[in-house]
């Protein structure tokens, strides 16, 4: 008993390892760029005040980027839940063996370099791209569409890209739904359609919420994917922090625009995460 | 609480295959209104197929499905108007046990409140008026059965199924609720189908009991008859406790039957399944044994003595080593038994005779 009891206040040690890795490269940098977007000057001359922060939320046009990329989050995200519901929804019904496979397939963006899949899109999107040819071909449109160094793209690839990270919570949560409670709701009565809104839905909420918060902040802060097929014409915020920093060396306003980005993100997070607590509490006490 | 007076259930020529294996063969059941049947079985017999055919879960491979005369197999689940209680109660753990009750009617689009008076009753009826607000997972097993039966209840169905109702339950609560659920059901003339493997609980709460085995139908009987008189050796062998001694047929009327067993012969009323000469196997219950220290009748070891309340379960040896177990009184049984004994086999009360099954 006593060396259990040794064993347990011990066991914290394990954890010792990982804590100072995170402490010493994500911590204290953390706290840093807080501290420099604090830098009044641009030179960084050690005068303290809130001049970043004024000139970023002073100029509309930093806004309309923060605006749009926590838009273009949105977009992505719900494009994500609409075609990743269904997916999900039949993984969770299948033979496990079709279930491996779709899961595989699911996942295939993953194990796929960001690069290498963002230029295939290139290729796909592109003015003569198997998609536009195939649009003209079929006689949908007399024209190419505008899809590369469009939103409507980057959406469209984002959707694809993050599909993974909406589709595995879901597949969970479904999984874990009785399905006698479907057939519970037909006996009584209850159409298809109302079992899924009344049961089904309610049920995974759960998963619903975490598949939201993984995929919205992977959208918003997918770099690659919006600077390569959004092209330079479309300006989000991973892009104008890049810029700041590195091309203009602007590093007090980097930091304040990369902190200002990070809190709209958490806010937004903060959002879901309560409201799948109260969900949850409501569901699993 | 449901229509006055129950609804007739048929099933016609039900055959059910999934790809290669059949999982019922040609079932044929006519039950009465307001009859309270048992699909009785070892698992993979085909009644929980059964009753997935009869709620709507699954549509039967060949026959049809009736209920007052008029098919319903080309009905969805959700019109059949066919209640059903799952094994693990199925409640919406995200809703109230009101809600939970009132579920069906809402779907049926019932003004608020008469749903609520509704709900307020079925509550009553299976005393769990205070629950309402509460939600499932507060419940204990045999309350959030009392809420998957009201909430069945409430939609007045036709038919009720009952999937396993008590497996979940400890064994106490277990007596309680089915004696609440055979008052229940009395009291409403609701027909009811209740699928299980146990063979006392079948036998207890039921006007009739289908016996299942492998797809097929054994025997459609009451409870005494399935006991008392088993139509094949499966439904004796699976219903209550069967000794079966094996002996050979000497001669047969039309009426009864001899058997040699050992060196004693025995008269059987029951006619003779096989031809002279061949073995065959008669079915005795515990209860229609005797055992004395006088001679007459089969010799036997007793091999252990087990005082069980009022009654006393002996295991004997034959002289062929055959196990048999018998039950006396404890008042009436003979106190001078000692290791060996003489065995009577009361011969109306015989069960059952078989043709011994050749080994395989």
């Amino acid at each position: 008993m006593a060396g259990a009891m040794e064993k347990k206040s011990n066991e914290w040690r394990l954890a010792l390892p990982l804590t100072l890795f995170f402490v010493v490269f994500f911590v204290a940098p953390l706290f840093l760029l807080i501290g420099i977007s604090f830098q009044a000057e641009r030179r960084m001359t050690g005068a303290l005040g809130l001049n970043q922060y004024t000139a970023f939320l002073g100029d509309r046009l930093n806004l309309e980027v923060l605006g749009d990329t926590l838009l273009l989050g949105v977009k992505a995200t719900l494009l994500c839940l609409i075609f990743g519901y269904p997916l999900a929804w039949l993984i969770a019904r299948v033979s496990a063996r079709l279930q491996a496979l779709l899961i595989f397939l699911v996942i295939l963006p993953i194990v796929t370099s960001v690069v290498v899949r963002t230029f295939a899109w290139i290729v796909i999107l592109g003015r003569r791209g198997i998609f536009n040819d195939a649009i003209v071909a079929l006689g949908l449109s007399p024209t190419p569409l505008h899809l590369l160094f469009s939103e409507t793209g980057v959406v469209i690839v984002l959707t694809q890209v993050q599909m993974p990270l909406m589709v595995l919570p879901l597949v969970t949560v479904l999984q874990r739904i009785d399905p006698n409670l479907a057939s519970a709701s037909q006996a009584l009565g209850a159409s298809a359609w109302r079992t899924f809104f009344k049961i089904t839905l309610p049920l995974s909420m759960p998963g619903i919420i975490a598949g939201v918060i993984l995929t919205y902040t992977a959208c918003v802060t997918a770099f690659v994917t919006q600077s390569l097929i959004g092209g330079s014409r479309l300006l989000y915020m991973p892009m104008m922090i890049f810029q700041q920093a590195m091309d203009l060396q602007n590093w007090p306003f980097a930091a304040a625009v990369s902190v200002m980005f990070m809190i709209s993100v958490l806010v937004i997070v903060g959002l879901l995460v309560a409201l799948s607590r109260s969900r949850a509490a409501q569901l699993y006490g | 609480m449901t229509d006055a007076t129950g609804h007739a259930l048929t099933l016609a020529h039900i055959t059910h295959r999934f790809g290669e294996f059949v999982a019922a063969r040609d079932i044929n059941l006519e039950i009465r209104p307001g009859e309270l049947i048992s699909l009785l079985g070892p698992s993979g017999c085909g009644k929980t197929t059964l009753l997935k055919i009869i709620a709507g879960f699954q549509r039967q491979s060949e026959g049809d499905v009736l209920v007052d005369g008029q098919s319903i197999s080309h009905l969805p689940p959700n019109r059949r108007r066919i209640g059903i209680v799952f094994q693990n109660y199925a409640l919406f753990p995200h809703m109230t046990v009101a809600e939970n009750v009132g579920y069906g009617l809402a779907a049926a689009g019932k003004p608020k409140n008469e749903i609520a008076a509704t709900v307020e009753e079925m509550l009553a009826v299976v005393q769990m008026t205070a629950f309402g607000g509460r939600l499932p997972r507060e419940l204990s097993g045999g309350q959030q059965q009392r809420v998957a039966l009201a909430r069945c209840l409430a939609i007045r169905p036709r038919i009720l199924l009952l999937d396993e109702p008590f497996s979940a339950l400890d064994k106490n609560l277990r007596l309680d609720m089915q004696i609440e659920i055979k008052h229940l059901q009395r009291q409403s003339g609701i027909t009811t189908v209740l699928v299980t493997h146990d063979q006392e609980e079948a036998l207890s709460i039921s006007d009739r009991i289908a016996v299942l085995s492998r797809g097929h139908l054994e025997q459609f009987d009451t409870p005494t008859e399935i006991y008392d008189r088993p139509r094949s050796l499966f439904v004796n062998t699976f219903v209550g406790t069967a000794n079966l001694i094996p002996g050979v047929l000497e001669t047969k009327t039309a009426h009864d039957a001899s058997i040699r067993i050992g060196e004693t012969v025995v008269v059987v009323p029951l006619p003779g399944p096989v031809a002279i000469g061949a073995p065959v196997l008669v079915s005795v219950r515990p209860e229609a044994l005797r055992l004395s220290s006088s001679p007459g009748g089969l010799p036997v070891r007793i091999a252990a003595v087990l005082p069980i309340g009022p009654s006393l379960i002996y295991e004997a040896l034959l002289a062929d080593g055959t196990p048999v177990k018998v039950v006396q009184d404890r008042a009436g049984s003979d106190a001078a038994l000692s290791d060996t004994a003489f065995l009577t086999i009361m011969a109306h009360r015989i069960s059952g005779l078989f043709a011994k099954p050749s080994q395989s």
